[in-house]
């Protein structure tokens, strides 16, 4: 277990000391970069960040994991495609599909792991529009049901940061038509689809529910002052992404709706 | 993650190949030609270097010199002047300067423990080269200065100037600029939270690529660039050495026997956005453990440039083995590598009792390095090849002792001709709007100009929110990020310049870049504490363009004198000219401000319905110079009047309203106008306003054109919630500020409504703002 190097080391007050006993793991390879952005919505929701290094052999005794955003290992090959042999990667596989089902959330890069990681069908290629766009981004949570969006009522819609360059979800029709039917297409973009991504797709789950993945930014949404509000003012609010971590958290000490 | 990140042996280098030229040698063979001309050295700065050697050099000390006495590195044609800004500095200005100018930047004390550095550079000319490296090396050179210096890089900025919209090589030059910045800068983690933007013809081939990092630190973390303890080991890590960026340095290929070398040597150097992320953490991880004792970036000059700064720094001594660095390019000579400018490297001193824990660090993210040798306390730096000594000289000649020169200067013939023709009244001016409806269509065709329009196509290929600490970014007047999470301690930061006024002017042109950030900084409710500049200018040879350069520097340094912050840091970038035409002189201005609870941040725009809107500052009928007469295509005549004591009175009302709560937005007035602001203001949060001018008509005696358009300094305008009005009025007229309610805050309407101009839709004026980019860049 190695320390994130956080500066100022600020630690929030845990908003629900109940939660404060739940553990979620954040990953960091080199070239991570919203690990400390994921590790702080973790304690503004009240939980436990427990950081995670890539070369790690072990996931210890966490209770959930996000895989952040960034660009691991620079990226230069397709995104995702090296990271998926961490060490790290293949106890969270593990984890993942055990009967434990252990929670586990990619965020952007860590989504793209995750398809590669074939935890989760499909792919993502270059945005349609070829630019790196960073936009506050609405989206409709149309399952409720996953370990990362109970805390959402299904079909409620929210605003979170999306910034990438390779956004754009593709899997072929069956498997998307496969995704419709069991209701794994967790998330859809309302207004404007930023990438092209097929039928609207930004998230998707596995078919347990425990592992989710989505292109934009949840963690750059959980706190006033600091959130699309804030930066951009153009509706939402500053912290509509906190319901991913405080659903997982109420899950693991068994306090959900 | 070995199998990954396996480390490649390094390649056997051997002094066999090559047929190298030692100090020895030189000793015994004065008269050797040496190819000094082209490496950029004049006949007296050879003579020079011979006289302080004793000797002729060897090609390797050529090389360290002709680089090290470059422009570039030496300051030669402004060490002169920028003089003035270490000599006009007061008490006041000192008290919060930790380390000043001449380290990589300069620390300013933030309170609390913690320190700030920040610093903004140039990277124009390889940005016209090659755009996307140029831009993204450009970002990683910055970062890697704020990293020397012991900090946490926060965040960047970077003001850009480019040729006119509509040349087909502006798309060329924006596209790659704007995509190496992104794709260098979203790949660190590091947020962007603001620059400029302007689109002129004098930029057509020498478009300015400037650069800002900031970074934050405690005060026991600050890391000096010195080289000292005798037996301390000197460490180069990150990227390997290649043939990036040697330039000249090709001419030396002479001393090779070798000539199936790579002959395409790139005189931009490529970027590895992911190298620079690891060394970003390696080196803070270095720093946590206090594993080094000096550090310095690799920047221009590279390895000359890292040794001879650290050694003459330092204790004064340093010997270096050359055949241990790692090489990507193994046919490399000695002298190109001492001049290599390969991107992502820094030089280390470390203890020998933390040798084992600096390599686990190494270790543990992968990051190659090796031991190139030691500080000594002979006064000399040594280099060897193979032992061999083929660089034998006192560090400080090399570092620090090169050429100055007094360039003459005069004011350009064409100057009072210049400043003679003023827009008002000119052939362009004919046809100045005045009906309700021209004044609509005006201020909508201002708003959607090429460098009054939305600059969110940029912006937009930035990422704003990684890190989570910003608290704002564009479109704001300033950036803002938190720097202590749980006090919410931050900084402020601006960068602004306006060329047009500093070619009018060069003296008040720069007075009022500094003034603009100064105010833009304010306005977000931060305290100005410093001033890093990137003085980007034309050929020094010019006497016209030294004069402005030393116009601006004196004017600068004489404002900050006024304003009571110092300038902690920055850069020089000359020779920026096509021919015998140079670009408008153009001194871009960062201010950093300090903010007690970021929290307290004022934004740009109005949201509450019915709160009052207040002009601060009065206004003159001042179009020289403005956006509207650069429209109507006329350059003439004075800038607009610099009144710095108003600036930092403005600047306190501002502060001192953002800590009470008596504001909820500010906007600066500059570019654009009140016209502009009114605009940005509505367009912040889309909320519209009802506006009323005839105050501010019958107090400055202006017609409505004129209080719209105009773009007299030391103004803001204010949104005051109700239950403050009086408390903020009673505060402006205390302090004898002009200060006047123009309107009301109107979330209804979605519209801004200005008496005498025709009702405009917040949609068509988001249209016309936010189409201008896509239509030209797609």
């Amino acid at each position: 277990m190695t320390e994130l190097p956080l500066i100022g080391e600020a630690i929030a007050v845990a908003a629900e000391p109940r939660l404060a006993g739940a553990k979620i793991g954040v990953v960091t390879f080199p070239g991570t970069l919203d690990d400390r952005d994921a590790a702080r919505a973790v304690r503004l929701a009240g939980g436990t960040a427990v950081p995670l290094w890539h070369a790690d052999t072990t996931l210890g005794d966490v209770d959930a994991v996000v895989i952040p955003g960034g660009f691991s290992y620079g990226d230069y090959l397709r995104a995702g495609a090296i990271a998926r042999f961490a060490p790290l990667m293949s106890k969270i596989i593990d984890a993942a599909n055990s009967d434990a089902k252990l929670p586990v959330l990619g965020i952007c890069n860590g989504f793209q792991i995750l398809t590669e990681s074939h935890l989760l069908p499909g792919s993502m290629i270059k945005n349609d529009h070829l630019k790196f766009m960073c936009r506050d981004q609405v989206l409709r949570v149309e399952n409720s049901n996953t370990a990362w969006t109970l805390d959402y009522e299904a079909g409620q819609e929210i605003t979170v940061p999306l910034k990438n360059q390779d956004g754009q979800y593709i899997a072929d029709e069956k498997i998307l038509d496969a995704l419709e039917a069991e209701g794994r297409v967790v998330f859809r973009y309302v207004g404007f689809n930023p990438n092209g991504s097929r039928r609207d797709i930004a998230g998707i789950s596995n078919a347990a529910g425990n592992v989710v993945g989505l292109m934009p930014h949840p963690e750059h949404a959980v706190e006033v002052g600091f959130g699309p509000e804030s930066l951009d003012g153009i509706g939402g609010s500053d912290t509509d992404g906190l319901g991913f971590f405080t659903s997982v958290l109420n899950k693991i000490v068994g306090g959900n709706k | 993650m070995t199998e990954i990140n396996s480390v490649v042996e390094p390649v056997e280098t051997s002094s066999k190949k090559f047929n190298i030229d030692t100090v020895e040698n030189a000793a015994k063979t004065p008269d050797t030609d040496l190819p000094w001309a082209e490496l950029g050295l004049k006949q007296n700065e050879f003579d020079e270097v011979v006289k302080v050697l004793g000797r002729r050099p060897t090609g390797a000390e050529l090389a360290m010199y002709s680089v090290m006495w470059s422009e570039h590195c030496s300051y030669k044609s402004s060490k002169n002047h920028l003089r003035q800004f270490g000599d006009k500095v007061t008490d006041e200005m000192k008290k919060d300067m930790l380390v000043g100018i001449g380290e990589n930047a300069g620390v300013t004390n933030l309170g609390d423990g913690w320190a700030v550095t920040f610093k903004i550079e140039s990277h124009n000319s390889p940005s016209f080269v090659e755009p996307y490296q140029g831009a993204a090396t450009g970002i990683g050179g910055i970062v890697r200065d704020i990293i020397s210096m012991g900090a946490r890089p926060m965040a960047v900025m970077d003001p850009l100037r480019f040729g006119a919209i509509d040349h087909p090589d502006t798309a060329r030059v924006m596209h790659g600029a704007v995509a190496g910045i992104g794709g260098y800068g979203n790949s660190l983690g590091l947020p962007n939270i603001g620059g400029e933007m302007v689109f002129d013809a004098v930029y057509q081939g020498n478009p300015l690529v400037n650069a800002l990092a900031v970074g934050v630190m405690r005060h026991e973390d600050i890391r000096l660039a010195n080289a000292s303890g005798k037996g301390n080991k000197v460490v180069l890590f990150g990227a390997r050495t290649g043939g990036d960026g040697i330039g000249g340095a090709s001419v030396l290929a002479s001393e090779s026997f070798d000539d199936t070398k790579p002959s395409k040597r790139p005189a931009v150097q490529v970027g590895d956005p992911f190298a620079e992320k690891v060394l970003i953490e390696c080196c803070l991880e270095l720093f946590k453990g206090s594993l080094v004792e000096g550090i310095q970036d690799l920047g221009a000059a590279g390895i000359s440039c890292a040794t001879s700064e650290l050694a003459s720094n330092g204790d004064g001594g340093m010997e270096v083995e050359l055949t241990s660095v790692l090489l990507r390019d193994p046919t490399l000579t000695p002298g190109e590598i001492l001049m290599s400018e390969s991107q992502e490297r820094m030089m280390a001193v470390v203890t020998p009792e933390n040798i084992a824990a600096f390599e686990t660090v190494m270790d543990k993210w992968a990051v190659e390095y090796s031991w190139l040798g030691e500080v000594t306390d002979t006064g000399r730096l040594i280099i060897t090849w193979d032992g061999v000594v083929i660089v034998d000289v006192d560090p400080r000649t090399v570092a620090h002792d090169g050429p100055v020169y007094d360039r003459p200067y005069a004011r350009p013939s064409w100057q009072d001709s210049v400043q003679a023709d003023s827009f008002t009244g000119s052939v362009q001016d004919a046809g100045r709007p005045s009906a309700p409806a021209e004044l609509a269509a005006a201020v909508t065709q201002l708003v959607a100009s090429p460098n009054m329009c939305s600059k969110a196509w940029i912006t937009n290929q930035y990422d704003r929110y990684v890190g989570g600490n910003t608290a704002l970014a564009f479109p704001d007047d300033a950036g803002v990020v938190r720097v202590d999470e749980e006090t919410g301690l931050g900084v402020a930061l601006a960068t602004d310049a306006n060329g047009r006024y500093t070619y009018l002017d060069p003296y008040h042109g720069a007075q009022l870049a500094l003034a603009e950030a100064y105010r833009n900084v304010a306005t977000s409710g931060a305290v100005p504490m410093a001033v890093s500049d990137c003085l980007n200018f034309g050929s020094p040879e010019d006497p016209d363009v030294m004069w402005q350069l030393a116009e601006a520097i004196r004017g600068l340094s004489d404002a900050c004198m006024v304003l009571g912050i110092p300038v902690t840091g920055g850069n020089v970038s000359l020779y920026n000219q096509t021919g015998a035409t140079p670009i408008h002189p153009s001194p871009v201005v960062a201010v950093l401000g300090k903010l007690d609870d970021v929290a307290r941040r004022t934004p740009s725009g109005w949201r509450e319905d019915g709160q009052a809107i207040y002009l601060l500052g009065t206004t003159a009928a001042e179009l020289d110079g403005s956006e509207w007469a650069n429209m109507r295509g006329h350059l003439g005549g004075l800038p607009p009047k610099v009144d710095l004591a108003a600036e930092r009175e403005l600047g306190e009302i501002l502060i001192n309203a953002s800590r009470d709560g008596m504001v909820d937005s500010a906007h600066d007035l500059s570019e654009g106008g009140l016209a502009a602001a009114l605009v940005e203001s509505s367009l912040r949060y889309g909320v519209g306003a009802r506006i009323a001018l005839q105050d501010v008509l019958d107090r400055d005696g202006v017609d409505l054109f004129t209080a719209l358009f105009s773009e007299s300094q030391g103004r803001a305008i204010v949104g005051v919630p109700r239950s403050e009005e009086v408390r903020f009025k009673d505060m402006c007229t205390a302090r004898g500020f002009a200060h006047t309610r123009i309107g009301v805050v109107d979330a209804a309407s979605g519209n801004l409504e200005i008496n005498g101009v025709d009702t405009m839709s917040l949609d068509a004026l988001r249209e016309a703002h936010e189409a201008t980019l896509p239509k030209y860049f797609g």
